[in-house]
Parts: structure tokens; sequence; C-alpha cells
């Protein structure tokens, strides 16, 4: 019995042999890259010890970038949220040209960020660009978009939101679909109009998709750094650095390779104890939310 | 009985391991062309033209020598393989693709290039020549990075160096392209700033009356960043060529880590190199003390904080490719960077051509002495040279001649004379044949502008007091802190003392890591040609 469950456990040889090499062994690496002074003129593994650590306790850049992606990551996925909800909420629905809607909905999440970003750089553009433009129109001023602290984070956010909207929207549109009809026919035999129905059966009945949802793109506001590489480069000053950026500059443009490995990890680090602690905080609201 | 086929499998695989070890070892004679019959006559007739659409009719001669079309496809390297990395499409990448395809067709070879974003340049090739691998045989890169590539690099065989082409190399390129002595970069391309104005409102009595009347000043080309400053305020806002939109003052290269060290480089080089200072502009090489925090450096940023007030909207976000159009699209007075912008200006389609003028950078009326800890008043120019692209022979290539071969027959006169004239390419004069300003007349250009052209190239060649790049290892990481701190200033986060200090100290700690004598020994390459030494 022993022998089959020994050749049997072979089976599972390759995948954890897979999960090894593009999982653990990379981080492994990481971690011990991270201890090291490795650099553009000292491409070695030598042990510095956690030098590399206290470097980065004390850059500023780094934990500025932090901050700021915090207002950035959390502000933007919020308004997705809203805008995605809203979305899916009016598609869900018999509309005329629903399919039409999807589609186009899904649009700028299929562009490449890079691509979409040199766009929007030109329709921020402070002379040439149409956003301006059609300011001037208005008789309103024009925006320093990309040359001043507040604007530029706000033309991020913009480009950031039109970006992944629809993957909000794709992945609400999908947990509307698959709800249940009867909380609905029981809802509507008590008379609950449509704001009522909203706030205490769909909302509710969306907790978990809506969890998940807002979890997979914090995940992934966390590592902005194509938008900021293509449309301000981090400026005004270090207005728009992110953390991904950062470590961009860092590790591959400096080649400050043990120091970013330090950076990469803590920042690893970090975003999985706020994330854990984001989506404990997010499905204890929305149970609370749904007991009431 | 069982132990008998492992036994015959370690055999083949010994066999297997030192047949492959024996095929992969340095071979020099699997490096040696043969001989075959040329493909070109002496002489021939070039064009690009049949290789589309997007590359313009110009013939050219191939002119006779070791690297022409004639001479090259005589080689037979049908059989082997050369890898080249460069730059991303269009600039220098474009130019590599090109060339390797007419290595291929005219030696038989495999040429593979690999084109990589700027942004990973450095790394994809430093990562594998640290390694030891020769993972590309040559290599396309920006010059200033030489403090970090030179130890892996193949000197340039005393062939090669004694070719008419490379013979014409001007003295500032060969300098570039030589460390401790030996030349181990393969010059392609000249690179340098200068100064860009538009000739249709400069020379215009009209505005000329109107500028004395407003300032009391002669307009004319400026010749200090002072003077620059006045004629960029006052034309910003201004519709000065009638096209009912307002043009502005300057342009410039600002964008954080778009090239912005270099024009804030150009801006301090008047105010910081004393040609009565010697031992260094960027740090006193003695102690390897930074001086990017001293009142030239300082004065020039504060220069750069009050020009944006003459750049066009969005001015203080401008990389290279905006720079590049505001003024070569007519959109802006006055720019200085490298020739992209010029060349842009000068196209068939512009509406600016022939109304341009190239002319040295601007300098200033006193330069800062930090020996006397005072300003020296007395005019001074810097010419800056800055960037450029170059390429090298990795010292672990297997390929070496047919790698020196294709570098030879990329920059053979009739090649470079054809990727002169395409302003994408990347190419700009680094020969003396390419200061003839005959040969830019036959693209169109007006003589004046030709000759203004070729006479500040070659101005900046006879210069006794010139600026190079940083080229010592870790440059990146020096420029970007520079950059930083710029960019800091510029967006009002930093007063420009205080950002300078800022990057002075981050400087410091990067000599520090990197290692002072390692930093102070390449340092003392770049001391030397500034102090022509």
């Amino acid at each position: 019995m022993d022998g089959l469950r020994r050749h049997k456990s072979m089976f599972l040889l390759p995948g954890l042999l897979t999960l090894f090499l593009i999982i653990i062994f990379p981080l492994l690496f990481t971690i011990r890259v991270s201890f090291s002074g490795w650099n553009v003129s000292n491409p070695r593994m030598n042990f510095i010890g956690g030098a590399n650590y206290a470097a980065m306790l004390h850059d500023g850049r780094f934990w500025a970038s932090i901050t700021r992606l915090i207002l950035l990551a959390g502000g933007t996925v919020v308004i997705q949220y809203v805008i995605g909800f809203g979305m899916a909420l009016l598609v869900w629905r018999e509309v005329r040209g629903r399919r039409f809607w999807r589609v186009l909905f899904l649009v700028p999440m299929m562009t490449t960020p890079v691509v979409m970003a040199a766009i929007w750089q030109t329709i921020f553009h402070e002379s040439l660009g149409p956003v301006n433009d059609l300011l001037g129109t208005l008789g309103l001023s024009r925006i320093p978009w990309l040359t001043e602290s507040g604007p530029a984070l706000a033309a991020l956010m913009i480009v950031e939101v039109w970006q992944w909207t629809p993957f909000m929207f794709l992945l609400l549109l999908a947990g509307l679909l698959s709800l249940p009809k009867e909380p609905f026919m029981a809802a509507a035999i008590d008379g609950a109009g449509t704001w009522r129905t909203f706030w205490k059966v769909t909302f509710p009945l969306m907790a978990p998709v809506s969890v998940a949802a807002t979890i997979i793109r914090l995940i992934e506001a966390s590592k902005l750094s194509d938008s900021v590489y293509v449309l301000t480069s981090g400026g005004p000053g270090s207005s728009t650095e992110t953390p991904g950026y950062y470590l961009y500059i860092q590790g591959l443009r400096d080649q400050q390779t043990g120091y970013s490995g330090a950076m990469s990890l803590t920042y690893l680090v970090l975003m999985i104890v706020t994330l854990t602690g984001v989506a404990a905080l997010l499905t204890r609201a929305f149970k609370l939310k749904g007991d009431s | 009985m069982r132990t008998r086929p492992y036994k015959r499998f370690a055999a083949v695989a010994a066999v297997a391991a030192l047949t492959a070890t024996a095929c992969t070892a340095p071979n020099q004679a699997q490096d040696k062309p043969k001989e075959k019959a040329p493909l070109f006559k002496l002489g021939s007739e070039i064009s690009y033209r049949k290789y589309g659409k997007d590359y313009p009719d110009t013939k050219v001669e191939d002119v006779p020598g070791p690297c022409s079309y004639e001479a090259i496809s005589r080689k037979d390297y049908s059989g082997q393989t050369l890898k080249i990395i460069s730059h991303a499409v269009p600039v220098i990448g474009e130019p590599t693709q090109l060339h390797a395809k007419q290595f291929e067709e005219i030696t038989g070879a495999k040429v593979e290039v690999v084109n990589v974003p700027f942004g990973e340049l450095h790394q994809k090739i430093l990562t594998p020549l640290q390694a030891g691998q020769p993972a590309y045989d040559v290599m396309f890169y920006p010059s200033l990075w030489i403090g970090d590539m030179a130890p892996y690099l193949a000197p340039v065989p005393g062939k090669y160096l004694n070719t008419p082409g490379m013979k014409d190399v001007t003295g500032t390129y060969m300098d570039v392209a030589t460390w401790n002595g030996k030349v181990v970069q393969y010059p392609v391309d000249g690179d340098r700033h200068y100064l860009k104005v538009r000739t249709d409102v400069l020379n215009d009595p009209r505005q000329q009356a109107a500028y004395k009347a407003a300032t009391g000043k002669e307009l004319r080309v400026p010749k200090t960043w002072a003077e620059y400053q006045d004629v960029a305020e006052f034309f910003s806002g201004k519709d000065f060529d009638g096209d009912g939109k307002p043009n502005y003052g300057s342009a410039e290269v600002t964008k954080r880590d778009d090239l912005t060290f270099s024009a804030f480089i150009s801006r301090a080089a008047p105010y910081v190199k004393n040609p009565d200072v010697k031992g260094g502009v960027f740090f006193d090489v003695k102690t390897m003390r930074p001086l990017i925090n001293t009142p030239g450096f300082v004065r020039a940023l504060d220069d750069m904080v009050k020009a944006k007030s003459t750049w066009a909207p969005g001015g203080a976000n401008f990389g290279l490719g905006d720079e590049i159009f505001s003024f070569g699209g007519g959109q802006t007075l006055m720019s200085y960077s490298w020739d992209d912008a010029f060349i842009q200006a000068q196209q068939p389609d512009s509406r600016i051509r022939n109304k341009v003028q190239a002319a040295p950078l601007p300098g200033s009326n006193e330069v800062y002495n930090r020996t006397t800890k005072s300003w020296d008043v007395k005019a001074n120019q810097a010419p800056y040279f800055t960037w450029g692209w170059t390429s090298a022979v990795a010292k672990a290539s297997r390929h070496q001649q047919m790698a020196f071969d294709y570098l030879c027959f990329f920059s053979n006169e009739a090649n470079t004379a054809l990727d002169l004239t395409i302003g994408r390419f990347g190419v700009n004069p680094y020969r003396y044949a390419h200061f003839d300003p005959n040969f830019w007349e036959r693209l169109g250009w007006a003589p004046k502008v030709a000759e203004s052209y070729v006479k500040t190239l070659s101005g900046m060649e006879d210069s006794r007091n010139r600026v190079f790049d940083l080229r010592v290892p870790g440059v990146n990481q020096y420029m970007s802190a520079l950059a930083n701190g710029v960019a800091a200033a510029l967006a009002g986060q930093d007063s420009p003392q205080d950002a300078l200090d800022g990057v002075a100290k981050e400087w410091s700690k990067i000599t520090d890591q990197i290692g002072k004598d390692k930093v102070q020994s390449a340092y003392r390459n770049v001391v030397a040609l500034e102090d022509h030494s």
C-alpha cells in the first residue's frame, strides 16, 4: 500500500517541480539577492547582511511612493467599482443592443496599457491635446495636466479608471448573471422598490463577487508602473512615482539588483499584509450589510 | 547486467559533452571567412530603395576600401551566426537591422538582431557580459556607458583602426571611443548639444525693431543663457509666424527620465567649465568630492526654473520627441539638444525648412572658479559632447572578426552617407567628411543653413573648453539622481540649491557604493578629455 502511495505521489512531482521552479526558486533567489551587494559594478552575491534593508528604511522616495500608491490604487479601484457596478446593472437587464454595449464596455481593457498611456499622453498634451482645446472652447482655462502635481495624479487616475473599469464591469456582470431569481421575486412580492431591492438584495448577494473583484483589482493596481512610465515618468518632480516605477528605475535602469531585491520583498510583504487586511474588512463589511 | 546501459549512456553523454565543448570553445578558425567572388564592382551605386518605400531614393557611390560593399562581399561567412543587440527601432535599431540584412545578403552569414527598449538595454547587455556569457557578439549602446562596459569589450584591431573611414573619424569621437588608451568602441554616430533658432523671426527687421523697442537690445542669435532667456521671454505667447496660434520661446527636454540631465548639463556647461581650472567638472578628481551643488550648477538650475515661463504648455514634461516636434514643427523659436530637431525642421515637408540656423550652445559672461570660490568675469563657452550611439564587440565573442567586419560594413562611407539623411536612424555627423556643406546642400538645404550646421558642429571639435558626459561606472545611477534633483527643482518641490545638495549627497553615496578608487580611475579619463591632458 505504501509502495503504491509512493508511486502515486511521484505523479505530483512534475507539478511540484514546476511550482518550485516558477514560484519558490525565484522567491528564494530574490531573498538571497536582497542580502547581497549586487549592483551595476559589483555583479556578485556577496553577503552584506541587512544593509539593503537598512538603506531602504531611510529611503524617503520609496516610502513616499508607497503612500502615493495607496491613494492611487484605493481611489481608482473605488471609482472603478462604482462605475463598473453601474455599467453592469445597466446591461444586466434587457436593454436594446445589450451585446453591443457589453463588447463596447470591454474595449479599453483589451488594449495594451503602454499604448493606451501613449494615446492618453497625446489627449492630455497641454498645447496639442484635445482636452485642453475642448476646455478652451467652453471658455474654461487650460489645465496643466502633466506638469503640475495635482492634475498629473488626476490624469493618471483617469487613465487607470478608463482602462480597468471594464474589468470590474466584466466580473460584476458575471456575478449579476449568476444570481438566483428567487430573492428578487420575493422582494417584488413584498413590494420592494428598485432602490430597496438593490440595497437589500442585489448588493448583499453580490458581496463575494464584489470582494473578489476589488481584491483582484487592488492587486493589479498595486503594480501600477507602465502608465506612469509613459505618461509622466514619475514627474513632475516625483509626484506620480509609484513603487513599481521606482523599482524599475532602481532595478532595471540603475541595476541596483541587491537593493531592488530588498525593496521588492518589502513591497511584497506590505502588499500581502495590506490586501489580506482589506479583504477581511471588506468581507466583514459586506457581511454586516447582508445581515442588516 | 543492469549497470551496463547506464555505463553506455554515460559514455555517450561524455562524448556528446566533449563534442559540444569543442564546438563552443573559442575557435578562431571558425571565425575566419572564406574568400568568394565579390557581388559588387568597385564604386557601385548604392541605395536603400529596394528595402522598402520608407527609404529615400538617394544614391551614393560605394567608396573603395576594406569596409566597402565590394570588399565585404568578397568574404564568405556562410554557416556562421552573428548575434547583435541594439536599441528598439527606429533610432539605431533600424540601421542595425538594415545593415544586418545587407551583411547577410553579401556574406552569407546569419545575423540575429535583438532590439530592446531603451529602459532594458543596459541590463540586457551588461548582465551576460558580467556573467562571462557571449550572449551577443555586437552591441549598440550609448557611448557614455563606456565606464560600465569597457572591461568586457574587445579592443578594435589595428586593421580596422587603419581603415580610411576610421581615420576620418573626428578626434573627439575617437576620444569618446577610447578607454585607458585603447579604442574599445567602434564609432558609428556623433552626438553633441547645440542651439537651434528660427531665422525667419530673428532676422525679421520688424521683429528686430519690436525687440529693440521693448528691451533696448539687439535681436540676434543668443550668445549667453541670459540672452537666450531675454529672447525666449519676449517671444513667448506671441504668434510670431502668423499662423493664428501662439508660439513660444524655448523647447527643452524636461521630462525627468528622458535625458533631462543632458539638457541641464548644457545649461550648466559655461558656468562650470572654467578654462583656467583643471581637474573635473562633476567631481574634484583629486578628492572625488561632488561639485554638482557648487554655484555654477545652482545658477544653471536657477536659469532653467526661470525658463519655465518661456516653454509651451506642457513644456515641463517634454521628452526628446516633444522637443523635436515643438521646434521642428515650428511651435517654438529656439531649442537646444541633439541634431534631431534641426533635421526635423529641415525635412522636405517642413514649414520652417531653410528658416532655421544652428549655433553653438549659449555661453555666459562669468564662470565659477572653484579654486578661488568666486566668479571669474569673462565670456565663456563650453561645448557639450553628450550621448552618442556607439557599438562594440564583446571580448567573449567567438566571432570577433565577423563582428568587426559587420561594424566596418555598417559604418562604411556609403552606408553612413545614406544613414545621415534618414533622421529617424539617429546617426549624426562623426567624420570630418560629414562637415562638408555640399553634402547637405545636395539634400536641398539652403547654403546658409548648411554652412551654419557644419560650422557649428566642426567648431565644437576645435574648442579647448569642452564638457563630456560622466563616463564612469554607474553613470546611469549618477544621472538618475541628477535628473531627480533637477525635476524636483522644476516642479517647485525643492529650491535649486537644496535639490542639488540632495544630488551631491546621492552622488557621494553612489561613489562609496561603487568604490571611490574605481570611479576616480574612470573619471580621470573624462578629465583628461576635458582638460586635453
